[in-house]
This record gives structure tokens, C-alpha cells and sequence, in this order.
């Protein structure tokens, strides 16, 4: 009874504080002095047609490699805390069968959720979407695979070596933008190009898919990781 | 914001919830992946949620990782969970059809 009323006193309050919140919320009638600065210099300054992206990879691109570090340490921490564990006997494993639909459809589906996470971070200075969503769209084909055939090994080796390769050229692109251009991840260190273009931005596509291929293959090694781990 | 795009904000907003609550309070024989489509549905619609607040880069997020990877990441587990199950039924010797 007490324990009801206090989750019923605590419900009533968080709505009371964003009742009060919305009712003396005033929308800006113009960009504040951050935003007008990036709404201004962003097509001069980074040429990204998405300014999202270009604070994400360029003005605040030290965050993002922050982001991307905590995301493979979590890989990291899962491989192995996964590992130490013994690996499972995959025949003696009792198996729910995978029904027809499932099986066919993967097959046909995975191919084009990949084509699709390169899209979206391919396309990250254009359109919405990058890296992070990109990297997250190739895992859930990864995992689609993985439903479908339980049994499935992922080359845990290859995995690797796309998340290393791309996390080292990564930072070694920021490094070369210190040398280059004058701070740290400059995308002026390739010419800015048409502003709308596929290639343009500098090196804002090449550190948003390598970004993207990171992130995905993250994500596919923590499940890979956790597909093979012996049942409890 | 037009009346039209408010009207569908607060159907969403609704929508949203109800899909919430179903996805905790659904009992009975297929529970589980009930709760999982409909959690995977509050991710959907929030998305769609973020479309409308003008924000498509989070809306993509959102979709790509609350929408497919976790709702996929459910099922895997659930799949999982019903290997276990059946393995520790024969096990302890329990006939389970």
C-alpha cells in the first residue's frame, strides 16, 4: 500500500515538473548565438550540406571520437567478460527451428540493409543520418543473419581488422588535420569541393564511413560475442 | 504548426502510449513477442515523433537503433531463452511438447 502510494506520489510529481515545464515553455523566435553561428559559417567554413553532421564530425568532432571510444571499450569489455567462459559444444545445443519465412526472407533482406547503412553514412554531409545510424543499420543485418541461423560464425578476425583499420585512420586523419589545416580533425585537409556533391566536404565522408564502419563492426562483434556464448 | 500536424501529434503522442502500456501489461500465451513488436513500436512512433519536431537526424537514430537493432536484439534473446528452456526441461527429465 505505501510502496503504491509512493510510486503514485513520484508519478504525480515528475508530471507536475513537466507540466510546469511546458506550460512556461516559449519557443525562440530566433537562433541563439551558437546556432546562428553555425547556420551562417557551416556552407563557408565546412561545406556540409547537413549541419548536424558538420558539428558532429568537425566542430565537435573530439566528442565523437570520444563516443566512438566508449562504444569499443564496451565491445572491448563484452568480448571479454564473454570469453572467459568456455566455448559452447554447438551440437549438443538445442535449438528452437527457424521457420521458413524468416530464413528466405534474411537472405534476401541482409544484402539490402547493409546497401542501406553504407547509404546513410555515405551520405551523412547530404542527408540525415550518419555514422552512428549507419554503423547500427549494417549490425541489425548482421543480427537478422543471426536470427535466421543461430549456428552462423562471424570471422571474428575480419570484424577486427575493419575496426581497427578504421579506427586508426580515423585518428590519424584528426592527426594529419593538426598538421594540415590547423586543429585537430579539420576536414580542410581535402578540398571542399561543390557544396551539395557526393565528394565534397573535405573529409567529412571519408571520416563519417569510417565511423559508420566502425560503429557496425562494434556492434557486430558484442552480438557475434554474445551468439557463441555457452547458455547458463 | 499547423492544426493538421498538431492533431497528428497528440494521435501519435496517444498511439505511443497505448503501445507502451501494452507492451508491459500483455498477458497470455504469446506475451513476449507481443511486448517486444510493441516496444519496438514506441520506437517507431517516436521517431516518427522526431520527424515531425523537425529533427530527422535523431528520427534515424532512433528508428535505426531503438526500432531494429534492440527490438531484433529482444528476439535473438527470446530465442535464446526458449533454447534454454527446452534444454533444461529434457535435462531435468520433464516430457515437454
Amino acid at each position: 500500500m505505501i510502496k503504491r502510494f509512493i510510486a503514485l506520489a513520484l508519478l504525480v510529481g515528475v508530471g507536475l515538473i513537466f507540466t510546469t515545464l511546458m506550460m512556461t515553455y516559449e519557443p525562440d523566435a530566433n537562433l541563439n548565438l551558437t546556432a546562428h553561428y553555425y547556420a551562417e559559417h557551416t556552407a563557408n567554413d565546412v561545406g556540409s550540406a547537413n549541419i548536424v553532421t558538420a558539428i558532429l564530425v568537425t566542430y565537435r568532432g573530439l566528442d565523437t571520437l570520444g563516443e566512438v571510444t566508449v562504444l569499443f571499450l564496451a565491445s572491448s569489455i563484452i568480448g571479454l567478460v564473454l570469453s572467459l567462459g568456455k566455448k559452447q559444444n554447438k551440437t549438443l545445443r538445442n535449438l528452437v527451428p527457424v521457420g521458413e519465412l524468416l530464413t528466405t526472407g534474411s537472405l534476401y533482406l541482409a544484402p539490402i540493409i547493409v546497401l542501406l547503412g553504407v547509404y546513410v553514412f555515405v551520405n551523412g554531409h547530404l542527408t540525415p543520418g550518419g555514422g552512428f545510424p549507419g554503423g547500427a543499420i549494417i549490425a541489425s543485418s548482421m543480427l537478422l543473419l543471426l536470427l535466421s541461423d543461430p549456428l552462423k560464425h562471424f570471422s571474428h578476425g575480419l570484424i577486427s581488422f575493419v575496426e581497427s583499420i578504421s579506427g586508426f585512420v580515423y585518428v590519424a586523419l584528426g592527426v594529419l588535420g593538426i598538421v594540415m589545416a590547423g586543429s585537430f580533425l579539420d576536414n580542410r585537409i581535402l578540398p571542399l569541393g561543390q557544396f551539395g556533391e557526393l565528394i565534397s566536404a573535405g573529409a567529412i565522408p571519408l571520416i563519417y564511413s569510417l565511423i559508420g564502419l566502425k560503429v557496425g563492426a562494434e556492434f557486430s562483434s558484442m552480438l557475434a560475442n554474445l551468439s557463441e556464448m555457452e547458455d547458463l | 504548426m499547423s492544426t493538421f500536424m498538431l492533431v497528428m501529434t497528440v494521435v501519435l503522442c496517444i498511439a505511443i502510449l497505448v503501445a507502451a502500456i501494452v507492451s508491459i501489461q500483455v498477458k497470455g500465451d504469446k506475451s513476449m513477442p507481443i511486448a517486444i513488436l510493441a516496444a519496438g513500436l514506441v520506437s517507431l512512433l517516436a521517431s516518427v515523433l522526431f520527424l515531425i519536431l523537425a529533427s530527422p537526424d535523431v528520427a534515424m537514430t532512433e528508428a535505426a537503433i531503438g526500432g531494429g537493432l534492440s527490438t531484433f536484439l529482444f528476439f535473438f534473446v527470446l530465442a535464446r531463452m526458449r533454447s534454454g528452456e527446452q534444454a533444461g526441461h529434457e535435462r531435468s527429465g520433464v516430457k515437454h511438447d
